[in-house]
Order: structure tokens, then sequence, then C-alpha cells
């Protein structure tokens, strides 16, 4: 049987959640002062789900987000900073203003960035599973695909090679009705995208993934399959969008009644009405937490707008281990200096 | 004459080619209930209906090879790339069924996959590449890229005509920041022909894109200066116009070639290399090139602006082969 969560650890990931709303609550605020760079996606309604499938794995796993993860780093020790100074492009961020919002990561810290190519990351993470079992380690490889992004072609080669070769990754694939306008029945001509492990030979299943007690252990059972050489999980958690694709979008297409039903099951609140009714926690437990977080986003905020904007000489480093060396072109200097990449 | 911005004049050839010839049909992603991400269909559903604007799923391979086998049995088809950094996915539909139908079997594949491209928004490393230099490479491929709204328009119905496959790239920072006249009446700038975009005799700059908007504000400056600049918009990047690449140089004697791709492998290195070839005689100076450096596009406001080239940059570069 599984083992069920301790207060502590339902509260730690209530912090997460909320970490996460409070956080993308200041961007968007920060976005309508213009004061990022480019646009802000949200994870409204999704945070319980990003949360409690990365709060299942333990040090030395590897996490792969999408732009819809942010909960999903939090728990893997990124900070606000980060964040902040990601969006709004500073010398002092994660990429030193290189790329730009969850686009960053270390492979150190166990976090393998996305590219904005959609699925892209599946054999790429397929490949951190083999290197795992190869190595004969027990690390496992989980990431994420949007209902939109199951259809591109490397989400199948991806899910099919790790199938083949067993190897120990999972993917969370998240419903959330929409890929930017498109619903989810103009990109797939079936109801769960669960039902996919069944021509691939590996363990599906679809769970509620406004309920962050059942994603988390989804998550551990095929966490533990992994270890044991059991092969990959499609795991898809039926969520919803509760803002446009980016803030641009005001998400005329989305019927008004399906966000009011998503509305009543909102995650955090989900969370609260469980801790209470399990006289887990109370209402002060709660303000605290966001007490505490207003504090953190106060400090981190703080030290991200006082951050300097990257020297733009920046552009030119770190494209090789190596920096080759090119002839310099018979011209001003200015411009021969530039073009020595 | 009317005054549109260069998405509209976009939108208003591919709306009159839909008008004109039933074969046309639009697919991609958000295309149609939403209008596509830049709006360039906005109008087209409720006008052409369903069957004629389709709205796929997020699959650039299946989007291109689909294209493809309509067009074989006789549709035309115009599949648009979100952003053109997505056509990566579709590399190998383009490059190896698309282009060599004809050569080995005699077939002709009249797709159109057209797309957002280039720098200058802060969309960072993914949502702002120029991807030319991948497809240049490829015969049987044709690419045009426009500069202005006039262009814009007749090279889209242009494209739609052409027997072959031509990938339209559209200069996103362009969109909504150009406007220009363009006739209501059906007129196409015919693939393969470049433009003067402003007459001069002393240098010649080739270039294209958003880069032509910059090349002549860099003419404007050196004007002052008594170098008197002719702007090459070459508008089509494959197969390039030689007679009115080649003779304006011959005429000028000097070249600065401007793009906003990288600089390693991009187009301004095959120009160079044909003004060499066929009149290096008539060269006083040294060709040169003003492109972005050979790194990734960076997001980060100050990097994206010191990787792009810039109107100083060229303007550098013209007095320099000026006085060379
Ligand atoms: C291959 C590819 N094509 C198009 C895009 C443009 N794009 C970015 S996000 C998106 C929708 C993604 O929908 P989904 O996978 O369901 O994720 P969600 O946004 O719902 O989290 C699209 C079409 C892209 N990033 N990659
Ligand atoms: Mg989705």
């Amino acid at each position: 049987m599984e083992e069920p969560l301790t207060r502590e650890q339902l509260l730690d990931m209530y912090y997460y959640m909320k970490l996460t709303r409070m956080v993308e609550e200041r961007l968007q605020r920060l976005y309508r002062q213009g004061k990022i760079v480019g646009g802000l996606y949200r994870s409204l309604g999704q945070e319980g789900e990003s949360v409690a499938s990365a709060y299942a794995l333990e040090e030395g796993d590897f996490l792969a987000v999408m732009i819809r993860n942010l909960g999903a780093l939090f728990v893997r020790g990124i900070r606000p900073w980060e964040i902040f100074t990601q969006y709004m492009g500073k010398g002092t961020s994660p990429t030193r203003g290189k790329d730009s919002i969850v686009h960053f990561g270390s492979v150190e810290r166990g976090i393998i960035p996305p590219i904005s190519h959609l699925g892209d990351l599946i054999p790429v993470m397929a490949g951190i599973a083999l290197a795992s079992k190869m190595q004969r380690k027990r690390s496992v490889a989980l990431t994420y695909i949007g209902d939109g992004g199951t259809s591109t072609g490397v989400f199948h080669e991806g899910l099919n090679f790790a199938a083949v070769l067993k190897l120990p990754l999972i993917v969370i694939a998240e419903d959330n009705g929409y890929a930017y306008s498109t619903p989810k029945h103009r990109q797939m001509a079936i109801e769960n995208i669960a039902d996919r492990a069944i021509g691939y030979g590996i363990f599906g299943e679809t769970v509620d993934g406004n309920d962050v007690i059942a994603v988390y252990h989804a998550t551990r059972r095929a966490i533990e399959r992994a270890r044991e050489g059991l092969g990959p999980t499609l795991l898809e958690v039926k969520t919803f969008r509760m803002r446009g694709h980016a803030e641009h979008d005001d998400a005329w297409y989305v019927p008004r009644e399906v966000l009011e039903y998503w509305q009543k099951r909102d995650p955090i609140l989900r969370l609260e009405i469980y801790l209470k009714e399990h006289g887990m926690a109370d209402e002060t437990d709660f303000e605290a937490i966001t007490h505490r977080i207003e504090q953190e986003i106060e400090a981190d905020l703080q030290y991200a707008e006082q951050s300097p904007m990257p020297d733009p000489r920046i552009a030119l480093e770190g494209v090789y281990a190596e920096t080759p060396s090119v002839s310099e072109a018979p011209l001003p200097s200015e411009h021969a200096v530039k073009s020595r990449s | 004459m009317p005054v549109l911005t260069y998405l509209e004049a976009i939108r208003q050839g591919l709306w009159e080619e839909m008008e004109r010839d039933e074969r046309v049909f639009l697919l991609g992603e958000d295309i149609g209930v939403y209008g596509g991400a830049f709006k360039v269909t906005e109008g087209f559903l409720e006008r052409f209906g369903e069957e004629r604007v389709i709205d796929t799923p997020i699959s650039e391979a299946a989007i291109v090879g689909a294209a493809i086998g309509a067009a074989l049995v006789g549709l035309r088809p115009v599949a648009e790339m979100q952003f053109i950094d997505f056509i990566s996915i579709a590399f190998d539909q383009l490059t190896n069924f698309a282009a060599k139908c004809r050569y080995r079997w005699g077939a002709g594949v009249p797709i159109v996959v057209r797309g957002p491209c280039g720098g200058g928004v802060h969309g960072g490393p993914f949502h702002s590449q120029n991807v030319e230099a991948y497809f240049f490479h490829t015969p049987g491929l044709k690419i045009v890229e426009p500069a202005t709204p006039y262009d814009a328009k007749g090279l889209i119905k242009a494209a739609i005509r052409d027997e072959d496959p031509v990938l339209y790239f559209e200069h996103k920072y362009l969109y909504r920041r150009i406007r220009g006249e363009v006739p209501e009446d059906d007129y196409i700038v015919p693939i393969g022909k470049a433009d003067i975009k402003r007459p001069g005799r002393d240098v010649t700059i080739l270039t294209y894109g958003w880069m032509v908007h910059k090349s002549l504000e860099a003419a404007e400056i050196v004007a002052q200066e008594d170098i008197e600049v002719e702007v090459v918009d070459l508008r089509t990047l494959l197969p390039l116009d030689d007679e009115t690449i080649l003779s304006s140089v011959a005429k000028t004697g000097r070249a600065v070639i401007v793009h906003e791709d990288t600089r390693t492998g991009g187009i301004a290195g095959e120009i160079a290399m044909r003004l060499n070839e066929r009149i290096f005689e008539y060269l006083e100076a040294p060709v040169v090139r003003v492109t972005a450096p050979d790194t990734p596009i960076p997001f980060s406001p100050p990097l994206e602006e010191f990787f792009l080239p810039q109107v100083e940059e060229i303007v550098q570069a013209v007095r320099w082969v000026a006085n060379y």
C-alpha cells in the first residue's frame, strides 16, 4: 500500500503551489507595467500537477519542464529571483539574458531546460534515462508534454524508443483542454492521452491533475516501476489552463462554463479543504505560509529589479567550449570585433 | 492607392488567391478559429470555410507532408508555420520530398510554406531565427522574403501560382511597422527578380527583409557625405537574380552585402563568390558583409541589439568600401 503523505509533506506541496501562483501573479503585474520582456505564460490552475509530480522525485533524478511547469522548478530548488531575472532579461539571470522564462537549467541540479519546439525533450529525457541505466544508477527522468505537444513526431519516437529499451522515463501528459486556441479534439481523435500507452506497450494512467495527492501517488508508482526496470510510464493529468495561451491572449474561445467548472476544482483550494477536513491545518497555517512567500518574493524581486542588464558582449560568449579563432575582416574595428564570435 | 501594412498586404494577397482559385487552401496551427498567432488569416475561416482553412494538430512534418501530397494531385496548399523556427521539424519533407520530386520523377510540388521569421521583438533563440541558409543549399526549393507591402502581396501571389515549392518568409518585425501603397488589382512580383529600392552610383548594398530598411537608412546617412548608395532588395533568395546583382555591382564597383542571418554559410558568402567569379575586373574594393555574428540569437534586449546588424555598422562598411 501507498504510504500516505504526512502533514509536513502536504504543507510543503501547499507552499510550492502557492509560491508558484504568487510569483506568477507578481509577474502578471510586472507584465502590465511593462517591466518584463516578452510574453508571460501562466500555469494558473495547473500548479498542482507540476508540484506533485516533481515532489515525487528524489535526489539524483532528472526533471525537464515545459512552459507551464514553474511549480516543478520550485520543488527542485529554483528560487523566485531566478525566474524574475529570466523574465526581465537581466545579466544576473541563470542564462545571463541569452534565453528567457523557464528556459534554463543545470545538469548538476538535475534540471534540463526545454527548447520551444514542442516534444523535443522527450527523446532527450529518454537519453538521460538510457544513461542512467547504462551507468547503473537509480535515477529516473521525468518530463512533461501538453495535449498539443503530443501531436509531434518526436513525442512518438521518444516514447517508443524508451518503451523498446525499457528506460526509466516518466512522461506527464497534461490535458489542459487547449493548445493555444486549438481544443483537444482537434489535436487527437481519442479522449485520453494515456490510452496511447497500450500502443507503445508501456504503463499508462489517467489521474485528476488538480488532485495533488492523486498526482503524487501516481507519479510515485511510475517512478518505482522505472527504478525496478519495468520501463516508462505515460501518466496523464486532467487539468485546465485557466488563462490564455500567454497574457496577450484573452482566451475568448474558451466557454465560460468550462472555466467555471474548473474554477471550483482549483488545486490550491482543494488542498486547503483536504487539510482542513483532516484537521491538519487551518486558515492561520495558510496565512503564515502566504506571509512567508510574500516576503520571499519581495526580497527576490528587489534583487532582480536592481540587477543590471547584461553586457552586450556576452552575446558572443559560450557558443563552444573554446572560442574558435575567426580571421578578422579588414574592416573598421567596431565591425570586426562583432564578427569575431 | 490604398495604404496597407506589410501584414495586411500578405493577407490581401492570400485572400485574392483563394477567391481566384478554389484549389488554394490553407493549413496550419491556430489559423482558422483564432485567425493565426499573428492574425494573418483572420476572417478566412468565415469566408472560405473549414475545408479550405484547416486548423491542424501541432505537427509541422504532417502539415508540410500533407501539403505536398495534396499538391501532387492538383491542389494549391499554403502551409503556415506558426513561427518559421518550427520549419526545422518539416526539414525532411521539404528538402528530401518536395525538393526532389520534379527532378526524380517529373512531378511538380506547387506548395507554399510561409511563416514569420526574424528578430527585433525579443523572441529569444527559438522565435527569432532566420532559416533561409538551411534551405538555400537545397536545389528544387525557391525562397522569397519581401521587405515592403507591395512586394509582400505580389510575392505571395507569385508563390501560390508557382509550379515548384516556395518558402515565403515574412519578417515579423515588419508586420505592423511598415506601411505602403498596395494596388487593389491583381498583380504579381515575379519570383527570381530583385528590385532596386534606391538607385546610386558609388556603392551597391545587396540585402533583403528587414535589412532593406536599415540599409535605406544607412544610404540616407552616407548621402550627406556624397556617397550615393544603390540599395538592391533581393526579394528572391533562391534563385538569386544574377542579372540585377551583377549589373548593379559592375556599375558601382563596390558591394556591401547585408543580412540579418548569421555570418558563416549565409547568403552573403554565395553572392560574394558570384561577384568574384563573374565581375572581378569591375571591383574597386573587396566585397564586405554586415551580418549577425555566428551565435544563436539571444533574448535580452541589449544582447539582441548587439547581435542584430545595426544602421551604424552598415554605414561604416559603406564608408570603408567607398574609401578603399
Ligand atoms: C513544434 C512546435 N510547433 C508550434 C509551436 C508553437 N506553440 C507553442 S505552445 C503551443 C501550444 C501548446 O499546447 P500544449 O502542448 O497543449 O501545451 P499548453 O500550452 O496547453 O500547456 C504552440 C502551438 C511550438 N512551440 N513548437
Ligand atoms: Mg494544452
